[in-house]
C-alpha cells in the first residue's frame, strides 16, 4: 500500500535534529494510544472511533495483559487509555493495575462518570496513573450540545471527587470547536480551581466528527485566535502537539510539530488492529493486529504501511510552500476524511491553500459502532444542521503526540 | 544592579557540576530504551522522556555504574580527550534533569 508515490527511500541521518530522526520512526512508539472498548454510555456528536456498542470480537483480559506485558518488553513506558469509555469494562480497573505493575504508565480517558469518591481516592493512590477528563465546552449549554445532556455536570463532580481525594495536575481535555474557542479563558479557569491541567485538542473529521466537522470546525477567524492563544499561555497548556497546522502563523508552538502516525505514534483498538494515529481508524491506515503471528511489535516493526509512512514527504504541493518547514503539511487524518490529498495541505491550512482545492468524495468509516437505537442522554446540537444524534459518544480524542510535552526535555546533547 | 529575583530557576536544584574524578549512575526512577540515534531515557517518577542524541553518549551513560569515577566510564568507551568537554557539559545536563545522581565512588 502506497500513500504518497512521491516518497523514495531514504536514509536516516546521522544525528542532526530530532524531528528528523522521528521523521523515520522509532524501534516502538513513544504515543501508543489503546482504545479498550467501543462500548460508551455516552453519544458524542463528534466521536473519533464512532463508538456506542461494544464489539463482540473485543480483546479478552488474557489477551489486554500478554499485550500489556508485550509493551513492556519494548519498553513503551506508558500508554493512552481510551474508547469508547474505558470504565465501562468489567476488567478495566484489573488493567490498569496490571499495566502499572508491569512498568506501564497510564493515563486514561474519562467522561468522569465512574469516577467516584472511592474511585477517585483510589487513583490518587496510585502512581504512575494518569486521568483526563474530556469537557467540550466550559458551560453545560456548549459541552451538552456535543457530548449530551448531564456530561457537564458528571465532569464537574469527577472533578470535585478527584480534588478532594487530592489527585494533583490531572488533565481536563478539550476538543477545539467554533462554540467553545471563544471559552478558553473560563476553560483554563476551571482548569486553575480543580488544581488540574488544561490540554486542547484539535477536532478531527475521523469517525463521526466527519459529521459535523463542517459545522464545529474553528472559522478561520478562531484558529488564529486559538493561536494566539496558545502563543500566550505557552507552557500552561498542554496541545499534545495538536495544533502544529496553525504553526504556520509563524512562530512554532511548543512540541515537535510533525506528523507521528506509524512513526512514533499508533492506535490498538478493542479488537487488536493496529492503526497509525488515533485519528485514523480506517482500513487505510490499518498496519495489522496484535493477534498476528509477530504480536504488536511484529506490525509496528514490519509493516509495510509503517514503513512507508516512514519515509519523509518529499513530493506534493506543500513543499513548494513557504510555511512547509513549520506545519509540514498538517495532519494526514484531516486531509484524507475530508477528501484531499494527503501530500497537499490540510484542510485548515492557515495559509488558505485548501480552500479552492477539489474534494474527492468523503471516505467515510469503515467502522460504526454507533448506538442504534434511542440514547438516554443523547446530544442536542446547538443550532446545527442536520446531524446524526442517535449516536455514542467517546472520550477518545487522543493526542498525535505525547503525553504531557516529552519534547521540552530534548536535551541537545553530544 | 539588578533587583534580586525572588522567583527560583527551575533549573537549579541540582547545581552540581559533573566533575571527572566524581561517580555517577543513571537514577533508579530511570529507564533507557534504545533508538537509532541513541536512546530515550524515561523518569517514572516525573514522568518525563528525554532524548540522548548520541550512541556514544548511551554508552558513556550505561557505563557510570560499573565505573569508580566519570574519567573511567569515559576512558572505557573511548571518548577521544577533544571531546571529553562536551560529553562532560552533557552528563551535566543529565544530572541537573535527574536522570544520573552522584554516588559514592
Amino acid at each position: 500500500m502506497t500513500l504518497a508515490p512521491e516518497r523514495p527511500v531514504a536514509e536516516r541521518p546521522q544525528g542532526g535534529r530530532l524531528v528528523d530522526q522521528f521523521e523515520f520512526g522509532l524501534d516502538a512508539p513513544i504515543c501508543l494510544t489503546w482504545e479498550l472498548t467501543y462500548a460508551c454510555n455516552l453519544a458524542c456528536l463528534h466521536c473519533l472511533s464512532s463508538s456506542g456498542r461494544r464489539d463482540p470480537d473485543e480483546l479478552s483480559t488474557e489477551e489486554c495483559k500478554a499485550l500489556i506485558d508485550e509493551f513492556e518488553r519494548m519498553q513503551i513506558f506508558y500508554v493512552n487509555i481510551g474508547g469508547g469509555e474505558p470504565t465501562v469494562r468489567p476488567d478495566f480497573w484489573e488493567l490498569l493495575d496490571y499495566a502499572v505493575d508491569h512498568h506501564v504508565g497510564v493515563k486514561f480517558s474519562t467522561n468522569g462518570f465512574r469516577i467516584n469518591e472511592e474511585r477517585a481516592a483510589k487513583l490518587a493512590a496510585t502512581d504512575y496513573v494518569d486521568v483526563q477528563i474530556s469537557l467540550d465546552g466550559a458551560t453545560a449549554e456548549v459541552n451538552d450540545a456535543v457530548r449530551g445532556a448531564g456530561t457537564y455536570d458528571a465532569a464537574m463532580r469527577a472533578m470535585a471527587n478527584m480534588r478532594a481525594a487530592g489527585m494533583k495536575d490531572f488533565k481536563i481535555s478539550v476538543v477545539c470547536t467554533r462554540h467553545n474557542i471563544p471559552q478558553l479563558d473560563e476553560f483554563k479557569a476551571i482548569a486553575d480551581t480543580y488544581g488540574a491541567q488544561l490540554r486542547l485538542t484539535r477536532l478531527r473529521p475521523s469517525g463521526r466528527g466527519a459529521d459535523v466537522w463542517d459545522d464545529l470546525h474553528p472559522l478561520p477567524e478562531q484558529q488564529r485566535e486559538l493561536y494566539d492563544w496558545l502563543i500566550a499561555n505557552g507552557d500552561d497548556v498542554l496541545t499534545g502537539d495538536s495544533f502544529f497546522h496553525l504553526s504556520a502563523y509563524g512562530e512554532a508552538l511548543p512540541g515537535l510539530n510533525l506528523c507521528g502516525a506509524g512513526r512514533v505514534v499508533c492506535l490498538v483498538d478493542p479488537v487488536g488492529d493496529v492503526y497509525a494515529c488515533p485519528f485514523a481508524i480506517h482500513d487505510r491506515f490499518k498496519a495489522g493486529n496484535v493477534r498476528g503471528e509477530g504480536g504488536f511489535d511484529g506490525v509496528w516493526t514490519t509493516s509495510e504501511l509503517f514503513l512507508d509512512l516512514r519515509n519523509p514527504q518529499t513530493g506534493g504541493a506543500c513543499t513548494k510552500c513557504s510555511a512547509f518547514d513549520s506545519c509540514r503539511g498538517g495532519c494526514m487524518a484531516a486531509k484524507f476524511f475530508t477528501g484531499l490529498p494527503l501530500d497537499g495541505p490540510d484542510p485548515e491550512c492557515v495559509k488558505g491553500n485548501a480552500e479552492f482545492l477539489e474534494r474527492g468524495e468523503a471516505p467515510g468509516s469503515s467502522q460504526d459502532h454507533s448506538h442504534t437505537g434511542t440514547v438516554r442522554n443523547a446530544p442536542v446540537p446547538l443550532a446545527l444542521g442536520p446531524t446524526r444524534t442517535s449516536r455514542p459518544a467517546s472520550a477518545c480524542d487522543e493526542s498525535p503526540l505525547v503525553t504531557g510535552r516529552p519534547w521540552e526535555s530534548d536535551r541537545d546533547t553530544v | 544592579m539588578p533587583a534580586p529575583t525572588t522567583r527560583p530557576s527551575t533549573r537549579a536544584t541540582t547545581p552540581l557540576a559533573v566533575r571527572e574524578q566524581s561517580a555517577w549512575q543513571l537514577s533508579g526512577s530511570v529507564e533507557l530504551r534504545p533508538e537509532p540515534f541513541g536512546a530515550l531515557a524515561y523518569d517514572f517518577d516525573t514522568r518525563r522522556l528525554s532524548f540522548l542524541k548520541s550512541p556514544a553518549l548511551v554508552a558513556v551513560v550505561r557505563a557510570l555504574s560499573g565505573c569508580s569515577s566519570v574519567a573511567e566510564a569515559l576512558d572505557s568507551t573511548e571518548v577521544p580527550d577533544a571531546q571529553r568537554p562536551a560529553y562532560l557539559a552533557a552528563l551535566h545536563d543529565l544530572a541537573t534533569g535527574g536522570l544520573i545522581k552522584e554516588r559514592a565512588s
